[in-house]
């Protein structure tokens, strides 16, 4: 039987995808995210298809972080706050040369150390374990905080989901990194418009989102979050938000479980896990979307 | 004790420029002279706990040493999956400070009554937990808090309160038990600021003809094992005394111990037992009323001896 790292790989070119492309690197998240949530039974797995272009740009070049080196102190920090994709970030990282590959196939397993929600314990490149929801946008400041106060040029991104914005924690940090003018510190928001039991605006509204950042003191915009060149251009507008004395969000439009035809927009996605002939049908969909 | 806190706190804030001050709004006259001294250090983060708690972890991650200041229940219950997921599980440099234990704001009414915190607290894997008993063993404390690694929880009394001990507490080696009195009939034991009940109950106790041990721990958790299997093949009877629920805390601590070594000795948990204190009423007449003051210590330590 192939190894889990051919049967993903084995159709680009000497089974070498080129990660440096985030289109290709997006590709990877979702299948690795198929796969994984197949072979786990585990959930999630339309977050996990809605963050894929935001964590394969992020991955793919506008961080600046060392697989070989994951602790340099220099390097950019991210923190996915919302740790049920956790998948994201595993793929995202294996792919990229943090730890191999083949090791993705243990996310959930007993003994493993890929738990579901992504954990830093003995995971090269996971800055911060996350899980419980409105979190990572206070360590993400207090990060900020620390490398201004060092004087230090390197930069702090927080994935949001948009239904973590009920938290209130996330409010209070928002209010707080405006104020303490952490201009290197730039969220995210994987808006996919759903949330565990039904769409946002059915649970609590966000909308007027941008405007909302806005008025807490951020910089903010909004972009198609599964459209690569659009993020790229969002990162390096809020990478160049530095100097500006506040700190940035990038509302990244994206539609949940994005990728399989029968799983976008649909609810049933947050929790079910692709099994018998709906992992085939997924699988069928985006082998044909290849790059 | 806060003040013995801000002395040493400003010690080692001198010695280590690492070290940074996050308070959550509270503390005006007490932090001052952080904020004279040290103005980039001191960090508000307004009435924010969670995100306060969340900020300390991630400034703890870039090397810093966090000190989290705050009153009552709010830099423990507020926060508290902040401080397990965040800092505790991450094993961060951040500790926190509570001013205020028990029933120091006790007139403020129930919100203010810090009588869970050591419970919950204790509970948190990696986090260790200082009670100190007066202004001198706070002055021991601190510094080994300083020096101790990881995720660390302070609870303080007041400011201005009488000192149990009589003098400095030198050479005090965690997380040891400190005996404030010695004894044969019976042993009072303590965690935090009720320690001065205990001194006071002991010393009409004496009046009585009744000798009784005074132990204080100024280290929660990990507790003095030791001193607590010692004091039980001694004692037939142990009293503890907690401005605290009798649920999880220090008590209960002590009879984790105990109940664990086989030993006959008897433990008589004196605290809040379940109920909230409802009544308005300043420290002094909440202990009283909830029977944890020197007179209630002493009224059970004489019934036990004399039984």
């Amino acid at each position: 039987m192939d190894s889990y790292e051919a049967r993903v790989h084995s159709a680009f070119p000497d089974g070498k995808p080129d990660v440096r492309d985030p289109r290709v690197l997006a590709w990877l998240i979702r299948r690795n995210g198929l796969e994984m949530t197949h072979l786990s039974r585990g959930s999630h797995i339309g977050s996990i298809f809605s963050v894929a272009e935001i964590m394969a740009v992020l991955y793919s070049g506008v961080l600046n972080v060392r697989p070989e080196d994951p602790r340099w102190p220099e390097r950019d920090r991210l923190i996915l706050s919302k740790g049920h994709a956790g998948s994201a970030v595993y793929s995202a990282l294996a792919e990229t040369g943090f730890f191999p590959v083949e090791e993705l196939k243990e996310h959930y397993a007993n003994g493993s150390r890929l738990s579901g929600h992504v954990s830093h314990k003995g995971v090269p490149g996971v800055e911060v374990s996350t899980g419980a929801l409105g979190h990572g946008l206070a360590i993400g400041a207090g990060l900020a905080l620390g490398a201004a106060m060092d004087g230090k040029s390197w930069r702090t991104v927080v994935v949001l989901g948009d239904g973590e914005c009920d938290e209130g924690a996330v409010w209070e940090s928002a209010l707080q990194a405006a104020q303490y003018g952490l201009d290197r510190l730039i969220a995210v928001v994987d808006y996919n418009h759903m949330q565990s039991l039904d769409f946002v605006d059915r649970t609590l509204r966000l909308e007027p989102f941008e405007a909302k950042w806005r008025d807490f003191g951020w910089r903010a915009e909004s972009c198609d979050g599964h459209d690569t060149d659009a993020l790229k251009a969002a990162f390096g507008r809020a990478w160049e938000g530095a100097g500006s004395g506040r700190p940035s969000v990038i509302l990244a439009h994206t539609v949940k479980g994005k990728g399989v035809s029968f799983m976008e927009n649909n609810i049933l996605w947050h929790y079910r896990t692709p099994q018998g002939e709906e992992y085939e049908a997924a699988l069928r969909e985006l082998e044909a979307q290849r790059p | 004790m806060r003040d013995a806190f801000v002395r040493a706190l400003l010690r080692e804030m001198e010695k280590d420029s690492r070290v940074v001050l996050v308070t959550g709004d509270l503390g005006f006259g007490v932090l001052r002279p952080v904020k004279e001294r040290f103005p980039d250090r001191l960090i508000n983060a307004g009435i924010a706990e969670q995100s306060m708690v969340g900020l300390a972890a991630g400034l703890a991650m870039t090397g810093r040493r966090v000190v989290v200041y705050s009153i009552g229940n709010f830099p423990t219950l507020r926060p508290l999956e902040q401080i397990r997921n965040d800092c505790a599980y991450h094993a961060l440099d951040v500790k926190i400070v509570c001013v205020g234990g028990g029933f120091v704001y006790g007139s403020l009414g129930m919100s203010h009554h810090a009588t869970e915190d050591m419970a919950v607290m204790r509970a948190i894997p990696g986090i260790t937990c200082f009670t100190p008993g007066d202004p001198a063993e706070t002055e021991a404390a601190v510094p080994v808090m300083f020096a101790t690694p990881g995720t660390c929880y302070l609870r303080l009394g007041r400011g201005n309160e009488p000192r149990a001990h009589e003098g400095e507490i030198t050479g005090w080696v965690f997380p040891q038990a400190v005996r404030l009195r010695a004894g044969k009939d019976i042993a009072l034991l303590s965690a935090g600021g009720i320690l001065i009940e205990l001194k006071r109950a002991a010393e009409r106790l004496a009046e009585k003809g009744i000798e009784a041990e005074v132990v204080s721990f100024p280290c929660l958790k990990p507790i003095d094992r030791g001193t607590i299997l010692d004091l039980a093949r001694r004692y037939g009877d142990i009293i503890t005394v907690e401005e605290h629920g009798i649920t999880g805390g220090f008590g209960s601590a002590v009879c984790e111990v105990i109940a664990e070594s086989g030993s006959g000795c008897r433990v008589h948990r004196l605290g809040l037992k379940d109920c909230f204190a409802t009544e308005v009423g300043d420290q002094a007449y909440l202990r009283h009323r909830y029977g944890m003051d020197a007179d209630a210590v002493a009224e059970l330590a004489e019934r036990l001896v004399r039984k």
